[in-house]
């Protein structure tokens, strides 16, 4: 059985079809990546995945549960986090603070247990402090736990955003853009951090990238969308000279 | 003398997050408060004024929990505390004997948070059903339908009003339901609730897809910010020993939203600073009378416009944290340097 599979979805906003008939399937422990682009469809691909919006048409299963129809965090719950193109961490929280934020479905102690501080809180409180600061330190990032998320550099945001999205447990991780605004330098660095990631949590991953090249290096499958459907798939090097592709990153280029 | 002054904060934050501060803070208010009443240490019109602060500490953070904390946007403070005070009296002058009235009062306002919680599920149920700013319409209107609604029911006195309440609200009691409603309300703040409640402000779809249960968060967070309204609600009505409609209109609404605004969204602190300014505030600006109907509503504005996060704005008094989060950074930095691995 794939971990994930999307069966002819269809999404439209008001008349724009955003992404149309697309059908995908990914197998536990595969890096995937979407490219394709601009407003190809890519975020909203993960938007409907991860529940944020809701398939005008077509199943999305995750081991075998369908999630259309399943809220945000029912989904999360189930095993998918994600990060966003444009950073989306709780800034005026502390570092430690967002990312105990996504222990949120874990925790089991009920709101009367939260007014009085009693019972399952304490302990589960206890565990939860422990496992985000273990998480951060990971990440490097235990140092600066009682720091805002804004204050942040740039980097380091990035990194917050997927401790964040690991501290929810996932078994398929959604990233989205994580190499924006970055040089090359780090982009390679990002690469490998990736990498890591994939294998110390065991991670299923779906990529975005808007720019090819980057992804060649690591992806081990491709799916390029324009207007919403899938033009190509396969291994990074057929993409790489699939006249289809290079048209629609040319029609881009021409563009600009 | 800077040294001196270090000294003492140093020795102030030293005894303020300790294990037994709140403890011993909360016997030594409760013995101060009974002893100042009972033998008349304070002088009544100043022992008014203490529940008062009380009161309006109450309704402060209570509101703050949905609007500072939260981010939403609730007109209807007062409309709770309408409920609260009429269930309360309700049952302190037609249902409890009198005879039991002292025992039976913490009861009354009990009943008077429920009345107003329950009514608060209603409210937030449809108003959270959907993203977006509609809290603030449904609350407004929810304020004008409780008013209206009170003045047209004559059984309890409609436009009139209510009286016959004995004052059972003291300043012990006053103290209690104060220390009280601010300690739960902090707990809620420092759990997976809170950092729900925190994270929809910050942004609701992150939040949401972090596995915070958005809706359940909103909900917990509007009803327990009803139920200690009702609260206040039901004190007020026994230190005043009458009730009508006008009283919870939107003018005491506005008056709930100032003191949050000045004192600071998101702070235990703020909170009760702004309910200790704003309650002596009202009471020197008495004599002004209409014209303080100008000058506050004006003080809001001007506030939001300029102060937007008012005194304390998402800062917090260390005493306020529990000292797992006071501390958690720090004692985990303690226990790495104990045990240096190869990757420092
Ligand atoms: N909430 C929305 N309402 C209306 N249209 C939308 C919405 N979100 C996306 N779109 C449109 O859907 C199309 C696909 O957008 P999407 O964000 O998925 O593209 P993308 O491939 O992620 O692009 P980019 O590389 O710029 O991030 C675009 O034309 C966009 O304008
Ligand atoms: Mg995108």
């Amino acid at each position: 059985m794939p971990l994930l599979e999307m069966k002819n979805i269809t999404h439209r906003f008001e008349g724009l079809c955003a992404v149309a008939n697309f059908n995908f399937q990914l197998t536990q422990g595969e890096l995937v990546g979407i490219i394709g682009p601009n407003g190809a469809g890519k975020t909203t691909v993960f938007n409907l995945i991860t529940g944020v919006y809701r398939a005008t048409e077509g199943s999305i299963f995750f081991n075998g549960d369908e999630l259309v129809g399943k809220t945000p965090h029912q989904i999360t719950k189930m095993g998918v986090a994600r990060t966003f193109q444009n950073i989306r961490l709780f800034k005026e929280l502390t570092v430690l603070d967002n990312v105990r934020t996504a222990y949120f479905g874990e925790a089991t102690y009920s709101p009367l247990e939260a007014l009085l501080h009693m019972g399952r809180y304490r302990r589960e409180e206890t565990k939860i402090t422990e496992r985000a600061l273990e998480l951060l330190s990971v990440f490097q990032l235990d140092n600066a736990a009682s720091e805002l998320a804004k204050n942040l550099p740039y980097g380091l945001q990035r990194k917050l955003e997927i401790a964040r999205a690991l501290a929810t447990n996932p078994q398929l991780l959604l990233l989205d853009e994580p190499a924006a605004g970055m040089n090359p330098n780090e982009i390679k660095q990002l690469m490998d951090f990736i990498g890591w990631i994939r294998k110390t949590f065991r991670l299923t991953i779906i990529l975005i990238e808007h720019q090819m090249r980057l992804v060649m290096g690591i992806c081990e499958r491709l799916v390029v969308l324009d207007f919403g459907a899938t033009i190509a798939q396969g291994l990074p090097a057929e993409i790489k000279s699939n006249p289809k592709v290079l048209e629609a990153y040319l029609g881009e280029e021409a563009a600009k | 003398m800077a040294d001196f002054y270090k000294n003492i904060l140093e020795r102030w934050q030293n005894i303020s997050t300790h294990r037994f501060f709140w403890p011993v803070f909360f016997a030594a208010g409760l013995a101060f408060s009974i002893v100042a009443s009972a033998f008349d240490i304070l002088d009544l019109y100043l022992q008014l004024i203490l529940i008062y602060v009380g009161i309006n500490i109450i309704l402060t953070v209570s509101l703050n929990l949905v609007n500072g904390y939260m981010g939403e946007f609730s007109i209807g403070h007062a409309g709770f505390m309408a409920i609260g005070a009429y269930t309360a009296s309700l049952l302190t002058v037609n249902v409890f004997p009198a005879g039991a009235l002292n025992y039976l009062f913490p009861l009354a306002i009990i009943a008077g948070g429920v009345a107003a919680s329950v009514i608060g599920l209603i409210v937030a149920i449809p108003s959270f059903k959907t993203r977006g700013d509609y809290l603030a319409i449904v609350t407004l209107a929810f304020g004008m339908i409780v008013k209206s609604g009170l003045e047209n029911i004559e059984v309890i006195g409609g436009p009139r009003g209510f009286l016959g309440m004995s004052k059972l609200t003291t300043l012990p009691w006053v103290f209690f339901w104060t220390v009280l409603s601010v300690w739960i309300i902090r707990n809620l703040v420092y759990s997976k609730f809170g950092r729900g409640v925190l994270s929809i402000r910050e942004d609701e779809i992150a939040s949401d897809l972090m596995s915070v249960n958005t809706r359940q968060v909103k909900i917990i967070a509007f009803v327990v910010s009803s139920f200690f309204a009702g609260v206040a609600g039901g004190l007020f009505a026994h230190a005043l020993q009458f009730i009508n409609p006008r009283m919870f209109d939107i003018i005491k609404s506005t008056d709930i939203l100032i003191m949050v605004y000045l004192g600071g969204i998101a702070s235990i602190a703020g909170s009760i600073i702004g309910a200790v300014i704003y309650t002596i505030l009202l009471e020197i600006l008495r004599p002004l009378g209409i014209w303080r109907m100008v000058l506050m509503p004006l003080m809001l504005v001007l506030l939001m416009i300029y102060r937007p996060r008012g005194i304390m704005g998402m800062r917090e008094a260390r005493f306020f944290v529990p000292l797992r989060d006071l501390l958690a950074a720090k004692l985990w930095k303690q226990k790495n340097k104990e045990a240096p691995d190869a990757s420092a």
